[in-house]
């Protein structure tokens, strides 16, 4: 259940006044939320419209006619956007599994582990976060050159998982976990990777959930990376392959099949959004309060 | 001493050698690269590259193109940030009344373009501002306005990128304002309301102060944020366009970086933005410090 809202006036009867100002409210947040919503919409409508129907004026908001021809022309693109799609799924997931389990060891010896100098390490470690991701473009590009590493899945999935957010985030659910819980555990005779796997694991389902979630996504959109080390087309992720389809239909009458890739891009996007609404609410309000 | 090393340090490996490889070794290698003439023909051998001291960082304050990059950006977080600090408070305020029913699913609805950021949104976006055949100026047209070339034109470009990037992202801070409505106590409202204050006194003398954690918050990430433009011009404009008049200091990195391989000059363009997002971190912990 969610919490009361802040009481600004007491609902007893309505008078006149309350009812205007309730009638104002929700007009308005109708209004935002028609505006918020009409650009996704136009999306999924311009791409079930035919070539003709796309340059029709005045545009049309709904399509007189479906057309799937868009759709149909998308997977007939030089591009392989059946590939591309492969590709983010592939890269997603396991950058998403790295990105939940090695930042959960490290928040676990960051909170439970006690050794000389570990505050110390992890204010390094939270310096890092200073470092906007532009500085480190150039000469990880060239590292990853001279690995030999352009166009492999690796070179996709590491470097991303430099991510310092992630051992924060954890390190602060973990510091709630009470320490006993893994004291007891030692007693008993457990060692740490036993108690890490089987104790804080378990716990911190909901924080891995939500954490999860926004790597998940934040993945699934990530371009500049990408677009410099997948430089053969049968590497391109998602949104390489939809940046290069818009190139090359920008001005043309065959705009509908760039919203046929949108479409194609998001609907992984507000799928997860819709089955994890409470765990993006919860990931959100924490991040919120403690900057 | 052994043992009190080990088992941390089994946990902090995988860690450490990302972050070393791809964070630390990286920052002070682009900064060497920024001290060198690092091109094409260094891209094979590292060793063509020779070191020619700050003469890139010389270069940049004299190269008109990359003042403008730095000016279209400010410009940019100039327009964007306080939009975004009182459309998205607004926000939070309207759907924290108590009369609204269907809280979640307003606050859901207006968070579904802050999820489905990326190339695929600024295309949809490309589409509705589009001139003749989008859905903005067939709108504007209902109310006898005649809309821009919103791209094309010098003096909207950047209008219709911030456009984007407030719509995106005020569901998302409309969000962490409910957060912080949220974990105001009821006492101090009650309090307002004994010495007489009506719906506005409790919103500014009460709500806005106890806000500014969440306010500060938002203004530093939405700032950071802003200076990162890249994506939305890159498409939208084709790269900064029209003009140079969206190109950003991020665009002018990837360029000069990845079009035609002057790293050295890249690298030392992006440690100038670095500067410019220190500044504005260092500035978010001294305010931190004071107040809370």
């Amino acid at each position: 259940m969610e919490k009361e809202p802040l009481n600004y006036n007491r609902r007893k009867r309505v008078p006149p006044k309350a009812l205007l100002l309730k009638i104002g409210v929700y007009l308005l947040l109708i209004i935002g939320l028609l505006s918020t919503i009409l650009p996704l919409f136009w999306m999924i409508s311009t791409s079930f419209k035919s070539q003709e129907a796309i340059f029709e004026l005045p545009p049309r908001l709904i399509p007189k006619h479906i057309s799937f021809e868009n759709y149909i022309n998308l997977f007939k693109q030089e591009i392989d956007f059946a590939k591309a799609f492969q590709n983010t799924l592939i890269v997603t997931v396991s950058y998403t599994i790295g990105a939940l389990l090695i930042p959960a060891m490290a928040a676990y010896a960051f909170s439970k582990l006690h050794f000389p100098g570990r505050n110390l390490l992890f204010m390094l470690f939270l310096a890092t976060m200073m470092i906007p991701s532009q500085v480190t473009l150039i000469p990880n590009y060239l590292s990853i050159n001279f690995l030999g590493w352009l166009n492999t899945y690796r070179a996709l999935i590491i470097p991303p998982l430099a991510n310092v957010f992630n051992i924060f985030f954890l390190r602060q659910h973990m510091l709630s976990i009470p320490d006993e819980l893994c004291e007891v555990a030692r007693i008993d005779g457990a060692n740490e990777g036993l108690i890490f796997f089987r104790i804080i694991i378990p716990l911190l389902k909901p924080a891995l959930a939500t954490l999860g979630i926004l790597n998940f996504t934040g993945m699934w959109r990530d371009f500049l990376w990408p677009a410099i080390i997948a430089t053969d087309s049968s590497m391109y992720t998602l949104q390489v392959a939809l940046y290069t389809l818009f190139g090359q239909n920008q001005a043309s009458t065959t705009f509908g099949v760039v919203m046929a890739g949108a479409v194609l891009v998001l609907i992984p996007l507000f799928l997860i959004f819709l089955a994890g609404q409470k765990f993006i609410v919860h990931g959100i309000s924490t991040t919120g309060i403690k900057s | 001493m052994r043992k009190k090393y080990l088992t941390p340090l089994l946990f902090l490996l995988p860690s450490l050698i990302i972050i070393f490889c791809f964070v630390v070794f990286p920052v002070f290698f682009s900064l060497y690269i920024s001290l060198t003439d690092f091109n094409v023909r260094s891209l094979v051998n590292w060793g063509n590259a020779k070191l020619i001291g700050l003469a890139n960082y010389r270069h940049l304050l004299h190269d008109e193109l990359f003042l403008k990059c730095i000016v279209n950006t400010l410009y940019f977080v100039v327009l964007m940030v306080p939009l975004v600090l009182v459309l998205s408070l607004a926000l939070a305020l309207l759907l924290n009344l108590p009369l609204i029913k269907l809280r979640n699913f307003f606050r859901m609805g207006f968070f579904m373009p802050y999820i489905s950021d990326g190339i695929a949104i600024s295309t949809v976006w490309y589409w509705v501002v589009s001139k003749d055949y989008g859905i903005l100026n067939h709108i504007l047209s209902w109310f006898g306005i005649k809309g821009p070339g919103w791209l094309t034109d010098v003096r909207f470009a950047m209008l219709a990128i911030v456009g984007l990037v407030v719509w995106r992202s005020l569901g998302y801070y409309a969000m962490l304002y409910l957060a912080g409505l949220q974990n105001i106590p009821q006492q101090l409202y009650e309090a307002a309301e004994i010495d007489g204050a009506n719906r506005w006194q409790k919103i500014w003398y009460v709500t806005i102060p106890l806000l500014a954690p969440t306010t500060l918050f938002i203004s530093i990430t939405s700032m950071i944020g802003g200076f990162q433009l890249f994506t939305e011009p890159l498409t939208l404009t084709n790269g900064g366009g029209p003009m140079d008049a969206t190109k950003t200091i991020v665009l002018f990195i990837y360029e000069n970086g990845f079009r035609y391989f002057k790293m050295g000059y890249a690298a030392a363009s992006s440690y100038i933005l670095f500067a410019f997002i220190f500044i504005v971190t260092l500035f978010q912990i001294k305010l931190g410090e004071q107040k809370y």
